[in-house]
Formats: structure tokens, C-alpha cells, sequence
């Protein structure tokens, strides 16, 4: 158990101790060699990483280097990635053979290992993360630690200002103070939706209750989505802190974070956290010397996409089929059985201490007239920066692809970017240069979503990609409600139907006549926005359905049943190959002649294409 | 027709048009079950033998209570249910009086409930080897065959069950309702505890919607606790009270519907809509109660035709005969855990 | 007592009425016979079927009258077009994963789902598609369960989970392929089922029956050999009507 005071000394020296970390000026003997271990780079070998160098430190007797796990730096296409500190050297795709060279090289020599540099989109090798154009728009506030502290070691969280802001509204605010403050700062829930965070726990506050509850929804779904995960592995107390926080100002002194069981790291570390939180004596009862007290839990999610919505992963919680509840009641009124509950996802957390500490006013000064702060997007498909990253609210898209993601890869077309995943909605060309806020996606007929950014080039068919979508949700469905259960189901019949060139203009009707009804009349967010894939993309891409529906034809060729494959004439040599390698016989003429597809034949498996060395096969 | 009228002339008269050999009626079965359940209560409570003892007419209980609480079997009734002691005295005193080979007897039981066609298949409900019921048909089969015969049933004529076995006491109807066999028992139980005809008839604490009722009644000079229990969630409740040494009731009645057999799962079904704008219960409960008030005789034991074959035939309730015909022992089946 | 009242708007009918009031209760003390499907009073109130939803003024989506309370103020439309159009998709939906032998089927004239579909007049599937086909469990004395005439509404497991605390049957899988089970997709005769019935008086098509054998009771009243004897419970002659 630590007194407050024992707490204020910990940060204290632990702050002097750490400011390398920050600090590339830092006034120290020591280097520290930051290795990331996000669930990407643990599964690309750190933590061997981090015993090679350990062990080669002793080997060679070296003191004054530390090497520290820590979670994730953003740059996962890079990784592994190792940064040595307070200079700030970047290194990536480092492999554990690589230690032996970087403690020579690096901490030996003191020069810098140029072939582990890390190359930029411009083609220059990059010394430090700063420079990188990846970082240069970004701005972290809900992953400040990321990176930065090892997450195992609740000291390190304290030293950079962790369990202050607790102390802060314990010692000097009423609930009112911190809800007044959270209404002016602007913060709106990370989850998706973006209902204002300050509204929602002034209004489970309001309700008299004998219990009371606070969750965490940490059941991070969409695919390719893993903000969440980052957060939780990089900067787990500050979840803690803030759902502390969220307890004392609900009334609530039971908390609950409902974690997916594929995140396994993420799950070990957070419980660690919780332990050496009530170690520490942080969480339990009377908590700093005052009688506030708040205890938290983990719990598994079994891998339901829908669990991740609000009232279903309730009743997941209460240890039932996980399902959707009608709303109204909304769970501040009456959520964990039966009482009332406050649900914010692990992003809207993680901005709390932050914004507790520095002041409404600075957090409103970021972002746009509506939505204030930033947001983290886990940027992926056709981009060169494949990672996180975090932007202020109001970043173009454009921004987001170009100058933070580095483009498209093999000099392809930008076609689209989908946020919001399976209930979002697909952004096309057109709209690159809106700035991204919850209402300006709203318009294009996207959403924000907890953060996922797909981007896609134009190799991609975007009736497939909402088959894709729709394909998710099918199964991710609950099957609670009707529309939901089997509308999904058949609007997946339909895309099918267009993708095999068995479609009509009369099922483009259809679709869109399913979709309004199912986006209507479902019980919950899940079956709600499920629909929005396919319209917007039904919206921007009209005349690609209608190719499917009308002309049996994708452009892309990646719908396989509409794709016509055939040898260009002129470019065709007679080899031969082509028809040697075709499995079904499909391709007839004489030897040393042109070769002809037989299309009756063609079961369109491509396989002529790669044999072709003449490229004369489309 | 209103739902719940009271149609027993005109059930009587579609069974004889069906082509029945005889009509009798359950109710005087029901009587027997009093006879003998209301004895082996009073037997249990002069013998301090365990108690609670517990009602077994309703065959879905008595799977549940041996799936769920084998350890609380020797509390149920060794009585038979009421169709079941009717089938065995039609199979054996009415197959002797009338001269019928008992091989050709076929018995067929109009049920509330669908329970009643696994109840029937046990192997304890055999005689000698014979059926006690041949076939259970539920309320909703009887309705089709009367359809199917194309009668006309509310334009039928009244008639009377077929005697000899076709009369029963104002006690034997209000089986069909939660509390009722235990009002029934108890005024049985109460005449002989006291050696007198008691005046005290209704016991209206029994009676009613509530799944569970407790009641403590004074018969000859002794506090009597007695509950009834409709529904399974609710006779769950009961059994862990008993279980943990919690209850000290003597008598427990326990029917699995909630609400009893009138709402039982052979009944007809009304659909939602019916359901949420009528109380289908209530109203099919006021007529079995109606049939009881207007009923001149309403104690088992002071049916005659009770008395007659108790004379005849079965010596008395708890006797040697009795126990061959009227009781049963029952097992422990395995619960499906997962 | 004043306070426990609360006065709204149903399709431009003025209602006071005490407050926890549905608005499906609400709408029928106005005379409005709102459709329901999954729903039965005090047993499975949960809004699954969506065939309930009406359109609240300054509400978005729908709002669901069989669970959602009445709010003072509230003006609510049973019948807009876009209400009857969403219904009449569900109702689609539904048929569409239905078996639809009705013809052959117990509850013929006495079936939920078919009395809607005549209400709405179903005359062709605007959304056909795969059905799953299910396997009948007879292998009990007393149940048949016929999954493909499920509609999902739940009634049945709310009967047998939450009146009888058996939970003999319950929802497994997901989405599309979700259907009512046992454990282990077991026949009802070798798990905890006790035989009650309260689910067949839960279900509104055909997806759950008693096994009939009026046949042979046919048979041997034709068989001059034996001798029919029948017997009638106490609460069989207040149920006929």
C-alpha cells in the first residue's frame, strides 16, 4: 500500500529518472533501447529481440543501457521496431540477429546502423521518428504512452503524470466540476456514434441507483481495427485511471472492462496493471485516504462482433447469450442488471487524464466546431504506412492517405477508403479533401466507427467489397431480430447474385429497398448500420452495379464469374504454354499458332495469365 | 361460447356420438386419488413419517422432481395420478362386475396435458402386465375428432357420464386448477382427522393466480402447513426450501403448468393476442370452481360410488388391493448436464 | 394519482393512461389493434420480430410498442407508409425462411404467422432465398419439434426458460443459422425436457406439436373386438370453448 505522498515521490524521481525518454536533450548517462511489443512486432519476434539484447548487453558487461518493452509505436508495416533513446534513433524491421550489430555499432561505436534505418516514402533514409512524415501530422494524445513507458511498470505510468489527474478530481473537484469540464472539452464517444461523453455521465449520474456501474467496452471488432488493442497493451493504467474517475463521478465504485479473448496481451497486461493498481493501494477501498472506493474486472468477450454493442455485451457481462437489448432503456437508466451503467469505449477513456490535467480549453482547441480532439485510425489496405495513427479531428482524408499513409503502393489509383468498418460506409475520390469529423462522415455517408481505414486502390471491385461487408455482418449478426437475422442474409443473396452475373437492375431495387427497411426497424447499431456498406457504395459506385446487374461485367476482374479472360492477338507469340497450363482444356489452337480461349470452357481461374510470358493474356 | 364454459354435457354426449363403449369421467378417478392420497397424508402425520408429503398427479412434476431431486423422491405421494387409478379400476373391478375380458378393454384419457402420454408409457403404470390407459389424447386431439366426425358440438344435447363409474364430488373438479387438490385433500383429510363432517369446505387461501401459496390450516386442534406451487420455476423454489431444511410445511401440492392443468400443455391454444386481452386461466378456473359450488357432494370420500367400490372391492384406502391398483413407485432419472 | 398518468397521441387518438403503460397496451385502450408476433403477455416481452414498431415524432429508427413505454407528450403513427412498408418486408423475410406447407400443417386457421400474412395479403416473396433445412425430432412421447416452420420469436424457450426454469431448449448459433436447440442438437426426449407442453401453448405456427394418436383411438372404436372405454379430465370441459 503507498500513501498519496508515497505516490507523488514515485513520480517524482521516477520523471527524472525517465526524461530521456522524451527528452532527446536529456541531461543522462544512460541510453534506453525501446523495443515495440504490440501484439504485430510480438508476433514478429521482440521479445527475442529484447532477450538478444539483454543478453549481449551482459555478455559484453555494458552498463547504463536498459532495454524496455513497450507497446505499440504506430509504424506497424515497419516493425519490429526498436528506438534508442534520448537520441532517438529509429530502427525497423529489426530481426534478433540484428541486436549484436546495433549494441557494436550503436551503443559501442556511437554510430548509427544506416541499413536498419528506416526508409521514408520520399525514398530518404530517416534518422529519427519525428522525421518521418508519418509522424509529422499526427498528434497523440489518447496514445501519449504509447511507446513511450513500458506498460508492465506502473511506475513509469506514474511518472508521466499517471494517477494525478485521480488525485486531482478527488482532492479538488466535485462530479459536477468533472462533467462541466468534459461537457466543455468536447469529447465524444470513440466507439462509433459520438455521443458527447460529458452529456452521457452527467446523465447516469442523475440516476439514484444502490449500485451503480462503470464498463469498459474493450471489444474491439471491426476488421482490421486494433486502436483499442494499442491502447490497452501500450497504456493500460490509463484506462484504469479513468474509469476510476468515471466511478467517482457516476457514483459507481464496480467497474468492468470487457476485453475480446483474442487479445491476449492485451488482457495479461491490463490485469497486471489492475493488480499492481491495488497493489499499490490505487484500487480498492478508500482509495488516497478518501472514502471513495472502486474495484475492476476483466471480462472475456467469446469473439461476437455484436457483443461490441452496448446493451448486448451487457447482457454478455450478466453471463448471457450475447444480444442486443431495445433501447430505450439506455443503459444509464438500466444497464448491468438492471442498474445504471456507464459505457465508453477504451479511446474515449484514454483521452480522460488528459484532458482532466490540461484543461477543457486545450482539448476544445483541437479538432473542428464539433468534434474536438483527435482520433485514431488504424490505417490499412492499399497504403504504403500500414499502422496507427492518431489525427487531430478535421484531418482530410487526403492527409490521412498522402502524407501520413505514403500513398498507394505500385503506383495505383486512390478508388475509395472505407471507415467505420461493417458499419460504415465506403468514401469515394471525390470526397478525399473533407475534413474528417463525425458529422462531415455522416454526410458522405460514412461514420466515424471506433477507427478502422481501409483504403483501396482501383484494382478493387467495389460490389465484391460490399458482398465483403455484408458477408461479415451475415455472420456477425445475432440473429435476434428479423430484419437483421435474414434481411442481411438476403441482401448477401443478392450481391452473390450480381458478383456471378446472375443479377438484374430490378435487384439493385431490391438491395436498396431491404436496406432502408433493415436500417430501419432493427433492434440495435449492428443490424442499423449494416446496410451502409452496400448504399454507400451503391451511392458512389452506382454505375459499377449497374455494369454487374446489366452488362455482366467488372471492370476489376476480380468478380471471377464475370471476368472474360482472352489472348490479345497481336501480342500472343504461338508458345503454347497457356494451353499446357489450363486446367480445364479451355484453350484450343495448333501448334506455333495463336491461341484462342474457348469461354464456354473457362472456369476463369487465371491460371493462363501467369503462364503467359508475354503478357498477352487479360 | 364464452372461453371457460363449462361444457360437460355436451363433451359427454360428442364422446358417446364418437363411438365410445362408456364415458366415464376422470373426476371419480380423482376422488380415489383423495381416498388414498389424504390417507397415506394422514398415515405419514400419526406415523411421523417424512413429511412433506408431496402431491404426484401432475406428470410433468414427477419427471422434473426425479431428474432434478431424486434425494426428495420418498416425500412424493406414492399415489397414482387420477387417470391412471381410474384406468386400473376399469381394467379390474369394472372389467369383473361387467364380465369383460380385460385384454379387450381399451381405455383412452382426454388429458390437458401432453406429459400425460409419457406418464401413461411407464412401465409402473401396468397391472399384471396391462396398460392402466391405453392411449392419452390431449384436449386439442378430442376437439378434431369431434370435428372430424362432423358434429355439431354447440348445438349438442346434454348427457350424463355412464355409470357405474360416472359420478364425483364438487372435489374431484376443482383438480384442474392450482390449490385444488390440496382443498380437496383437505377436506378429506380434515373430516377423518377430526372424526366429524366438517362445515369448513373452502379453503380460499389455496385458491387463485399466484404460483405459489402457503397456507396454514387448523384441523382438529393442529396447525396443518400446506403450499401449492403451479409451474416448475415455482415448485423449483419449494424443493430448495425443503432441500435445505428451510420449510416445514406437511403438505405440498405441486402442478407443473403454472396455473394447473386448465393450463395445461394439451389445452387449446389461444393465440397472443387472447392472451394478452383475457386472463384464459382465470376464466376456465371460475368454472371449475363454479362446477364444485354447484356440486351437492363435494368431499371425496362421501362420493357413493367411492364408498361402493372401497366395499365391494378394494377393502380400504392404503389396503392391500389398494396398493396394487392405485400406487406406484417412481426412479431416478439422470439429468442432462452439459 | 395524477402524476401516475401520462397523456400521448396514437394516430391522432388522445390516451391518458398509467405510466409503464406499453404502447401496444396504450394503443389498444384507443382501439388500435396493433400486429405483434413474438410477443405474449408476461412470458416473452422482448421485441425480436419487429412486426410492433410504430413511428414516435422526433424519435429516429422505430420504436418497439410491445416493450417501450409511454412517455408523456409522445405522438405516435401505427400505420405511415413507412411503417407498413418496414412490416411488410419482415413479414417477407419471415415467410420467405418459413416451410411453407401450411396446408399440411396442425395449425392450420390457427397459426399467427398465417393470420398476419392474410392480413397483409402476401401474395408472391419479394425476397426469396436459402432456407435451412432442419430434421423433425418425433422422438418423444409427447413433443414434435418441427424447426422449419421456427419463425425465431423465442416464446418457446421463454416458456420453458424463464416460466419453467428449464431450459431445455434455448437459441444457438448465430445470424442466419440461428435456431432453437438442445444441447447438442439432441432429441427433446434425452434432455431435461419434462414433458409440460408449455412451449406448444407458446408457439404461434406449427413449429412445435403434440404427438398425435387420435388414428388409433379411430381404430379401435371401429374394431368390434374392444371394448372403448374413455375418461375425461376435470379441466378438459372448461378448455372446449
Amino acid at each position: 500500500m503507498k500513501t498519496i505522498e508515497d505516490i507523488r515521490k514515485i513520480r517524482e524521481e521516477k520523471r527524472k529518472e525517465l526524461d530521456l525518454r522524451v527528452n532527446t536533450k536529456a541531461d543522462t548517462r544512460e541510453k534506453h533501447i525501446l523495443i515495440c511489443h504490440g501484439t504485430g512486432c510480438t508476433s514478429s519476434k521482440s521479445p527475442k529481440i529484447l532477450e538478444n539484447f539483454r543478453k549481449i548487453l551482459e555478455e559484453k558487461n555494458i552498463e547504463n543501457v536498459r532495454v524496455i518493452m513497450t507497446g505499440c509505436f504506430g509504424l506497424c508495416a515497419k516493425g519490429p521496431i526498436v528506438i534508442i533513446r534520448p537520441e532517438d534513433t529509429f530502427y525497423s524491421n529489426v530481426t534478433p540477429d540484428d541486436c549484436e550489430e546495433i549494441i557494436n555499432t550503436h551503443i559501442i561505436e556511437g554510430k548509427t546502423v544506416e541499413r536498419l534505418l528506416c526508409k521514408d516514402i520520399d525514398g530518404k533514409y530517416v534518422n529519427s521518428l519525428d522525421e518521418l512524415n508519418f509522424y509529422k501530422k499526427q498528434k497523440r494524445i489518447a496514445l501519449k504512452n504509447c511507446g513511450v513507458i513500458d506498460p508492465e511498470q506502473i511506475d513509469e505510468y506514474i511518472a508521466f503524470d499517471g494517477y494525478k489527474a485521480l488525485e486531482k478530481v478527488l482532492f479538488e473537484m466535485t462530479p459536477d466540476d468533472i462533467i462541466e469540464e468534459l461537457k466543455k472539452s468536447g469529447l465524444r464517444g470513440r466507439g462509433g456514434a459520438g455521443f458527447p461523453t460529458g452529456k452521457k455521465w452527467e446523465i447516469t449520474k442523475s440516476y439514484e441507483a444502490d449500485q451503480k456501474y462503470v464498463v469498459c467496452n474493450a471489444d474491439e471488432g471491426d476488421p482490421g481495427a486494433f486502436m483499442d488493442r494499442s491502447i490497452l497493451e501500450g497504456d493500460p493504467h490509463s484506462v484504469i485511471e479513468a474509469m476510476m474517475i468515471a466511478g467517482y463521478t457516476i457514483g459507481a465504485n464496480k467497474g468492468y472492462i470487457y476485453v475480446r479473448a483474442e487479445y491476449p496481451i492485451a488482457v495479461e497486461r491490463f490485469q497486471k496493471a489492475i493488480d499492481q493498481a491495488k497493489e499499490y493501494g490505487i484500487l480498492g477501498k478508500n482509495i488516497f485516504g478518501t472514502n471513495f472506493d472502486m474495484d475492476i474486472e476483466i471480462r472475456l468477450g467469446a469473439g461476437a462482433f455484436v457483443c461490441g454493442e452496448e446493451t448486448a455485451l451487457l447482457e454478455s457481462i450478466e453471463g448471457k447469450r450475447g444480444q442486443p437489448r431495445v433501447k430505450p432503456p439506455f443503459p444509464a437508466e438500466s444497464g448491468l442488471w438492471g442498474k445504471p451503467t456507464l459505457i465508453n469505449n477504451v479511446e474515449t477513456y484514454a483521452n480522460i487524464t488528459r484532458i482532466i490535467l490540461n484543461g477543457a480549453d486545450w482539448y476544445s482547441s483541437i479538432g473542428t466546431e464539433t468534434s474536438k480532439g483527435t482520433k485514431v485510425f488504424a490505417l490499412g489496405g492499399n497504403v504504403n504506412n500500414i499502422g496507427l495513427v492518431e489525427v487531430p479531428m478535421g484531418t482530410t482524408l487526403r492527409e490521412i492517405v498522402f502524407d501520413i499513409g505514403g500513398g498507394i503502393p505500385n503506383g495505383r489509383e486512390f478508388k475509395a477508403a472505407q471507415t467505420g468498418g461493417p458499419s460504415g460506409g465506403c468514401i469515394p475520390k471525390e470526397h478525399l479533401d473533407t475534413p474528417i469529423d463525425y458529422e462531415s462522415l455522416k454526410t458522405i455517408g460514412s461514420m466515424m466507427g471506433s477507427g478502422g481505414l481501409i483504403v483501396m486502390d482501383d484494382t478493387k471491385c467495389m460490389v465484391s467489397l460490399a458482398r465483403f461487408y455484408l458477408e461479415f455482418t451475415v455472420s456477425e449478426s445475432c440473429g435476434k431480430c428479423t430484419p437483421c437475422r435474414i434481411g442481411t442474409k438476403r441482401m448477401h443473396e443478392i450481391l452473390t447474385k450480381l458478383c456471378e452475373g446472375q443479377g438484374t437492375e430490378y435487384d439493385l431495387y431490391r438491395l436498396e429497398k431491404l436496406a432502408s427497411n433493415i436500417q430501419k426497424a432493427s433492434i440495435c447499431g449492428l443490424g442499423q448500420s449494416a446496410p451502409n456498406p452496400v448504399v454507400s457504395t451503391m451511392k458512389y459506385f452506382r454505375d459499377e452495379f449497374m455494369e454487374h446487374a446489366v452488362d455482366k461485367k467488372c471492370r476489376t476482374n476480380e468478380c471471377k464469374k464475370l471476368a472474360k479472360i482472352e489472348i490479345d492477338e497481336e501480342k500472343c507469340k504461338g508458345c503454347g504454354l497457356c494451353q499446357r497450363s489450363c486446367p480445364v482444356s479451355a484453350i484450343e489452337g495448333e501448334a506455333r499458332e495463336k491461341r484462342v480461349i474457348n469461354q464456354e470452357k473457362c472456369i476463369k481461374c487465371g491460371t493462363c495469365i501467369q503462364s503467359c510470358p508475354f503478357h498477352a493474356i487479360i | 361460447m364464452p372461453i371457460g364454459t363449462n361444457v360437460t354435457g355436451k363433451m359427454v354426449t360428442a364422446l358417446k356420438r364418437l363411438g365410445f363403449d362408456k364415458v366415464f369421467d376422470t373426476n371419480t378417478g380423482a376422488d380415489f386419488t383423495i381416498m388414498e392420497e389424504a390417507n397415506e397424508f394422514v398415515e405419514r402425520v400419526k406415523s411421523k413419517g417424512t413429511l412433506p408429503m408431496i402431491t404426484s398427479c401432475s406428470p410433468g412434476w414427477v419427471k422434473y422432481i426425479e431428474m432434478n431431486y431424486p434425494e426428495l423422491l420418498p416425500h412424493l405421494s406414492t399415489c397414482k395420478s387420477p387417470h391412471q387409478m381410474f384406468g386400473a379400476l376399469i381394467k379390474s373391478y369394472y372389467a369383473e362386475k361387467e364380465g369383460i375380458d380385460p385384454n379387450k378393454i381399451y381405455v383412452v384419457s382426454v388429458m390437458p396435458c401432453i406429459a400425460k402420454k409419457f406418464e401413461r408409457q411407464r412401465d409402473e403404470m401396468k397391472v399384471n402386465g396391462l396398460n392402466d390407459v391405453d392411449n392419452v389424447i390431449t384436449t386439442r386431439e378430442l376437439s378434431r375428432m369431434i370435428k372430424q366426425a362432423n358434429i355439431e358440438f354447440e348445438g349438442l344435447e346434454d348427457s350424463q357420464f355412464d355409470n357405474p363409474m360416472g359420478e364425483a364430488t364438487g372435489a374431484a373438479a376443482i383438480f384442474g386448477t392450482t390449490g385444488g387438490v390440496m382443498e380437496a385433500a383437505l377436506r378429506t383429510a380434515g373430516d377423518w382427522l377430526t372424526g366429524e363432517s366438517l362445515e369448513k369446505i373452502d379453503f380460499e387461501a389455496v385458491r387463485g393466480e399466484e404460483g405459489i401459496k402457503k397456507a396454514t390450516v387448523n384441523i382438529a386442534g393442529n396447525d396443518i402447513k400446506v403450499v401449492a406451487a403451479s409451474g416448475l420455476a415455482n415448485a423449483q423454489k419449494i424443493m430448495e426450501e425443503i432441500k435445505f431444511g428451510k420449510a416445514d410445511y406437511q403438505f405440498v401440492e405441486i402442478m407443473a403448468c403454472p396455473g394447473g392443468c386448465v393450463m395445461g400443455g394439451g389445452q387449446p391454444i389461444k393465440n397472443s393476442k387472447v392472451r394478452r386481452d383475457v386472463d384464459v386461466r382465470k376464466l376456465r378456473a371460475d368454472s371449475l370452481y363454479s362446477i364444485d359450488e354447484k356440486s351437492v357432494i363435494r368431499k371425496s370420500h362421501e362420493n357413493p360410488v367411492v364408498k361402493k367400490i372401497y366395499e365391494e372391492y378394494l377393502e380400504k384406502p392404503g389396503g392391500h388391493k389398494a396398493h396394487e391398483l392405485l400406487h406406484t413407485h417412481y426412479v431416478e432419472r439422470p439429468k442432462y448436464t452439459d | 394519482m395524477e402524476e401516475n398518468l401520462v397523456t400521448l397521441t396514437i394516430d391522432d387518438i388522445k390516451v391518458t393512461t398509467k405510466k409503464g403503460t406499453t404502447i401496444l397496451e396504450a394503443a389498444k385502450e384507443a382501439g388500435i389493434d396493433i400486429p405483434t408476433l413474438c410477443f405474449l403477455k408476461d412470458i416473452n416481452e422482448v421485441g425480436d420480430c419487429r412486426m410492433c414498431i410504430v413511428e414516435v415524432e422526433g424519435r429516429r429508427g422505430f420504436a418497439t410498442s410491445c416493450i417501450q413505454k409511454v412517455e408523456e407528450g409522445m405522438v405516435v403513427h401505427t400505420h405511415t407508409p413507412n411503417v407498413l412498408e418496414a412490416r411488410h418486408v419482415i413479414l417477407d423475410l419471415i415467410i420467405s425462411n418459413h416451410a411453407k406447407d401450411c396446408l399440411t400443417c396442425t395449425r392450420l386457421g390457427n397459426c399467427e404467422l398465417q393470420a398476419l400474412a392474410a392480413k397483409f395479403n402476401v401474395l408472391n416473396i419479394e425476397f426469396p432465398g436459402e432456407r435451412i433445412e432442419h430434421q423433425v425430432d418425433d422422438l418423444s412421447p409427447s413433443i414434435v419439434r418441427d424447426f422449419n416452420k421456427c419463425i425465431l420469436c423465442r416464446r418457446c424457450v421463454a416458456a420453458c426458460k424463464n416460466v419453467q426454469k428449464i431450459g431445455a431448449i434455448d437459441c444457438i448459433n448465430r445470424g442466419f443459422e440461428s435456431c432453437i436447440s438442445t444441447t447438442e442438437n439432441k432429441s427433446l426426449n434425452d434432455v431435461n425436457c419434462t414433458n409440460c407442453g408449455q412451449c406448444i401453448e407458446a408457439c404461434p405456427t406449427g413449429a412445435l406439436h403434440e404427438k398425435e394418436t387420435i388414428n388409433d383411438v379411430w381404430a379401435k372404436l371401429k374394431n368390434p373386438d374392444t371394448y372403448v372405454v374413455v375418461q375425461t379430465a376435470p379441466a378438459v370441459r372448461v378448455a372446449l370453448r
